[in-house]
């Protein structure tokens, strides 16, 4: 297919139809509206079912009910909406039900603004909800590798029967690249014995639920559910790195800030100075590995976010003591420029020769 | 001698026997549904939805497909389910507190949107699961855990007549409020149910039997003198009878 030019929302929207979702209800809500306004436009020419709901609650419930059929089914928000959303996340984990939930992040807390930021790191990657439980994240940094992990989003979610957050913001959400949308490999959805869709030709009742009321019960059902957690730890990383073999420091960002960081890299690499970089692209579960096989080589770490320093914590586990690791961030929606990126680089490396 | 079976289980309920406190009219709302589904043979069908409140565990007791949902949200869980498997049947159960209060927002617009679903929403103006505070549907006076002096107007408000209101909505296409506090009614309550369901089968739209229950437990009255109530308070607050029936008001 040809490459074609579009907005981010959009994008994420075609993706998600690309990889077989028929569903999607929602509410709109900026910077993220693009979205919900393409669904309600594209769903019913591939015979799906767009619905905007009354509240962020409505609309993750309705998603909740939907992945209960069986089918693939998302909703999308952004921060104030999302929190909205938690208690529903924490159902479709308890409940195990598949779905795919976006969340294009602005400043916060509170309505905040509709400016980008990656202040909803804490929210998503560690629970969120009430109850134990990980959601999946992946955080794309470019409009095409949005396409790509829209469909791992979806294969992931249905692997695992676990609702999948994708994390974007709003320069992500706002902005246009042309992208490509490539065939997918044809697969047989897989069969869901565990759909609630009327008994007919299939057996016994079935009920999707995420009450026990035995402790003993409830305590088996959040032990599978850790065994899961901990297959998704070994099974789904993804990062990537860049020039960190010889680095003396090591530069970790995701999403918007990594895009922006990695031009402040490349120019600390012309200035003689031995920059690498560390990209998570799962932030739960976080890439651990790439931290253990470097922290005990690099002088030093420096994490960039569009946050007041959430990601770092992770980094701080990662890295164990072994290395400093220093934090640079802009918060509120500023989006944080490469020069100043750059001199943050050149401040913890020891200043550049002139 | 030949014996005559007079009376059965209906294959629309499990064998699982149920938690309900004795006296508790729970157990023969669960039991209209079920012998509605069977008689219309939707019971392969079906997949229904359990709310939050004393009828969380319905989903032991209804023999089909159940979903259990977060409080308050069962309209909007049944809502995806309805409209990804629109040949289906699809009911909600929910209480006073579920419906009438946290999950008010849902059921509006699920009645204003049509949605070609059947609510089940039983009334007995209290929660029972949580131990007797009031709910939206406690009458003026009604002493609760939350309103031990009674429930006074000037400081909680004034009751909510679910079924009035909902039939203002355009969207709507059977309400019909019924009680269990005798047996002429409890047949009307299944005659409402077997209403509501086929309104839902010939798809036209949001359906919902509002039915006037007891609490004796959290009522502190015993079984039968719970069913007195239910008759000198509850019916003369919310009366019985349909309120909206869009067929019979398009005179077909």
């Amino acid at each position: 297919m040809a490459k074609v030019l579009m907005k981010g929302n959009e994008v994420i929207a075609e993706a998600a139809v690309h990889a077989g979702c028929k569903y999607f209800f929602g509410y709109p809500i900026t910077p993220q509206s693009e979205l919900v306004a393409y669904m309600a436009r594209r769903l019913p020419e591939v015979g799906g079912v767009f619905l905007q709901a009354e509240s962020e609650v409505a609309a993750i419930n309705m998603v909740y009910g939907a992945a209960g059929t069986g089918v693939r089914v998302m909703t999308s928000s952004s921060s104030p909406g999302f929190s909205l959303k938690q208690e529903g996340i924490s159902y479709l984990v308890g409940a195990e039900l598949p779905a795919l939930i976006v969340n294009v992040v602005r400043g916060g807390p509170g309505l905040g603004n509709i400016q980008p930021a990656q202040s909803d790191y804490f929210q998503v990657t560690k629970g969120g909800g009430h109850g134990d439980y990980y959601t999946p994240v992946l955080a794309p940094s470019t409009l095409q590798e949005i396409i790509d992990l829209t469909e791992a989003a979806f294969e992931i979610a249905d692997t695992y029967r676990t609702p999948v957050i994708l994390l974007g913001d709003g320069m992500l959400g706002q902005m246009m690249e042309p992208v490509e949308f490539k065939d997918l490999t044809e697969r047989e959805p897989g069969q869901k014995e565990w759909a609630t869709t009327g008994t007919r030709g299939d057996g016994k009742p079935r009920t999707i639920t995420s009450l026990d009321l035995n402790a003993d019960a409830l305590e088996k059902r959040n032990e599978h559910l850790q065994k899961k957690f901990a297959m998704i730890r070994q099974n789904e990383v993804r990062y990537e790195t860049y020039e960190t073999e010889d680095a003396d420091y090591i530069v970790t960002a995701y999403g918007t800030a990594a895009r922006i960081a990695m031009n402040a890299i490349q120019k600390a690499r012309k200035a003689g100075l031995k920059i690498g970089m560390i990209r998570p692209i799962t932030l739960w579960p976080f890439p651990e590995q790439p931290f253990i096989e470097t922290r005990d080589r690099v002088k030093g770490y420096l994490s960039v976010e569009m946050s007041a320093g959430q990601m770092v914590e992770d980094v701080r586990l990662a890295v164990d003591g072994r290395a400093p690791v220093s934090f640079f961030g802009r918060t509120g929606g500023v989006v944080p420029a490469q020069e100043e990126i750059y001199e943050q680089i050149v401040n913890i490396s020891g200043g550049v020769e002139v | 001698m030949s014996m005559k079976t007079v009376f059965e289980r209906t294959s629309g309920l499990t064998e699982t026997q149920t938690h309900y406190c004795p006296g508790c009219t729970h157990g023969i709302i669960h039991r209209m549904v079920g012998e509605v589904l069977e008689e219309m043979d939707i019971l392969e069908d079906t997949v229904g939805v359990a709310s939050v409140g004393c009828s969380v565990l319905s989903y032991e007791y209804f023999n089909c497909d159940m979903t259990q949902a977060a409080h308050g949200r069962a309209p909007a869980v049944a809502t995806g389910i309805k409209r990804v498997l629109p040949d289906r049947f699809v009911f909600t159960y929910q209480g006073d507190g579920d419906l009438a209060s946290i999950g008010i927002a849902e059921a509006v617009h699920a009645a204003a949107r049509g949605e070609n679903i059947t609510v089940i929403f039983v009334n007995n103006a209290i929660y029972g699961m949580t131990g007797g505070q009031m709910a939206p549907t406690t009458l003026i006076g009604q002493k609760t855990a939350t309103t031990p002096f009674g429930r006074n107007a000037a400081v909680q408000g004034l009751p909510i007549r679910v079924s009035e209101m909902l039939s203002t909505l355009d969207g709507t296409a059977y309400i019909e409020r019924v009680s269990t506090h005798d047996v002429p009614n409890i047949i009307r309550t299944k005659k409402a149910i077997r209403k509501a369901f086929e309104t839902q089968k010939q798809g036209h739209g949001f359906s919902m039997v509002e039915v006037l229950s007891s609490c004796p437990t959290n009522w502190g009255l015993d079984p039968s003198e719970s069913l007195d109530w239910i008759k000198d308070n509850m019916v003369p607050a919310y009366p019985l009878g349909v309120y909206k029936d869009s067929q019979k008001e398009a005179g077909q």
